[in-house]
């Protein structure tokens, strides 16, 4: 399964800039070691020590947040886009 | 008295007494600019200030003899000095009602005030957190002010930046109060309805700003958010000042995101150290609406971690599922001994009414939440009537007349005397 995924600017430093990065991966934790084999570094800045994601993270397959799907093992489709933001306040 | 919060920075941003950005939670720090997240963890940063060189006295006389409006506090907040000369919509120093009508139909013995923030310029507390991102705006040479909104911080950003001589481009969800999108498209500039939640809206702004189509835009809650977020502090300067230079012992604040409660519990610890204020405990309540109470139901269930909802309540201006600053409140409602609760929409009307009915303030559906829980904590013996109690009415009524519809005539009468006997109002 191949995947879009948009990274935020503070994570660009990973990927030379880019914007955006293609993927591979059935479920977003997959998704994310993929990731970390071409951008080192970049998966101990989503996930914490326990593995989980950061709490202040907000992932999206499509335009679905994972934390009302599966989390971590939520499905990730051929040809998804892959979102992750940082979270912010707002009002 | 003087006061070293932190280290002095080696920034030269001229913020006043702002240093540098902190984050929340690794503690990471950053010298000040646009930006919002920790790029060690993704935590929020904030501002840490340097008030080293304050005499507690000289600082209390600076500030009564100061404008009244926030810029008394100048001297407390991530602005330049001569803020108060820059073009600005000048929010705050709003009334602090003392509501002995309210008290008696609550049972309130200790004293209770209404902070009525419907007040401000575009009526609701949002300008106090706009002008301090439009300050930061200036210093960082954005031309757009822009935001993600539940309807009351787009017409605060529309009116600050039509008085600024800035652009505005705001981003809200599409079905909001009739009355909040007039209040927001009225000062000329961009008005956008997102098809979605707040939460959407707020993702929406998030991807626009890692795109070059954002660059130069200042989104005062998104890569201004650290800035903004400290105007919530002048509601606590303003509540102890008004008190007589006094904390209150317990105070009731709405939740959307949390940032404003969780300022508010930073503004009054910042008048302890500064020894304006003596230092003595206070409660911190929260209040939610029950279609939208994600820091509510992991307060009452005991957990530290926020489950976001899907948002379904009439009070939309508190109606953020995912509220990135939920922890914190709980952290906050449990170290100071307060709570979390929620009410039910029907008790947001009944409250706005009787906040209304007993006090001539006519409050948006926020203020009814604070209300609402305000009487609901009583009725349970969470929040105690003997001690003095502040409730934040955080937004005007004429926002959300949609919430008392159903509020109309007494009578309708032919233009004659024996007419209005009939209709027995004599």
């Amino acid at each position: 399964m191949s995947v879009t995924v948009r990274i935020p600017t503070i994570l660009r430093t990973y990927t030379g800039g880019q914007a955006e990065v293609s993927a591979e991966g059935a479920t977003l934790a997959e998704v994310i070691a993929d990731l970390e084999k071409n951008h080192t570094g970049i998966a101990a800045r989503v996930l914490d020590d326990q593995g989980q994601l950061r709490r202040f993270v907000n992932v999206y397959v499509n335009d679905d947040d994972v934390r009302f799907e599966q989390g971590l093992e939520t499905a990730t489709p051929d040809g998804a886009g892959v979102s992750i933001i940082p979270a912010v306040a707002g009002g | 008295m003087a006061v070293q919060t932190v280290a002095s920075s080696t920034n030269s941003v001229n913020l006043g007494p702002a240093a540098a950005l902190s984050c929340r939670e690794c503690g990471h720090r950053v010298p000040l600019g646009p930006v919002f997240a920790c790029e060690e963890c993704f935590g929020p940063l904030e501002i840490a200030y340097d008030f080293s060189g304050y005499d507690t006295e000289e600082l209390r006389k600076r500030i009564e003899a100061g404008p009244a409006n926030i810029w008394r506090y100048a001297p407390l907040l991530p602005v330049p000095a001569d803020v108060a000369g820059k073009p600005n919509l000048n929010p705050g120093w709003t009334k602090l009602v003392k509501a002995d009508n309210l008290a008696r139909e609550l049972g309130v013995t200790g004293g209770l005030y209404v902070k009525d923030d419907s007040g401000n310029p575009t009526h609701s507390f949002k300008d106090r957190v706009v002008a301090q991102a439009l300050e930061a705006a200036r210093v960082f040479g954005f031309t757009t002010l822009s935001c993600s909104s539940t309807g009351n911080l787009a017409g605060a950003v529309g009116a600050a930046a039509a008085r600024a001589g800035f652009r505005s481009c705001v981003f809200i969800p599409h079905d909001l109060e009739q009355g909040k999108i007039v209040m927001a498209a009225v000062y000329g500039g961009d008005l956008v309805g997102i098809e979605g939640n707040y939460d959407d809206v707020n993702r929406f702004c998030s991807e626009l700003i890692g795109d070059p189509v954002g660059e130069g835009w200042g989104f005062v809650n998104v890569n201004l958010r650290p800035y903004y977020a400290e105007g919530s502090k002048t509601l606590a300067y303003e509540i102890a000042e008004q008190l007589g230079w006094r904390l209150p012992d317990q105070i009731v604040v709405p939740i959307a995101s949390g940032s404003q409660l969780t300022k508010i519990d930073k503004g009054l610890q910042e008048l302890i150290k500064l020894g304006l204020v003596e230092d003595k405990p206070y409660k911190i309540f929260g209040a939610q609406a029950e279609g939208c109470s994600p820091v509510s139901t992991a307060f009452k269930a005991g957990h530290d971690v926020v489950r976001p909802q899907k948002p379904d309540t009439i009070a939309k201006s508190l109606a953020i599922g995912n509220p990135a600053d939920g922890p914190y409140v709980l952290d906050i409602a449990r170290r100071t001994g307060g709570a979390v609760e929620d009410v039910t929409d029907e008790q947001i009307v009944d409250a706005i009414k009787l906040l209304a009915r007993t006090e001539g303030i006519f409050a948006e559906t926020a203020g009814g939440v604070t209300v609402g829980v305000t009487r609901k904590l009583i009725d349970n013996g969470v929040l105690d009537p003997a001690k003095t109690t502040v409730v934040l009415n955080t937004g005007d009524g004429l926002k959300t007349l949609d919430a008392v519809a159903g509020t109309g005539l007494t009578a309708t009468i032919r233009p004659n005397l024996d007419s209005f006997r009939e209709a027995g109002l004599v």
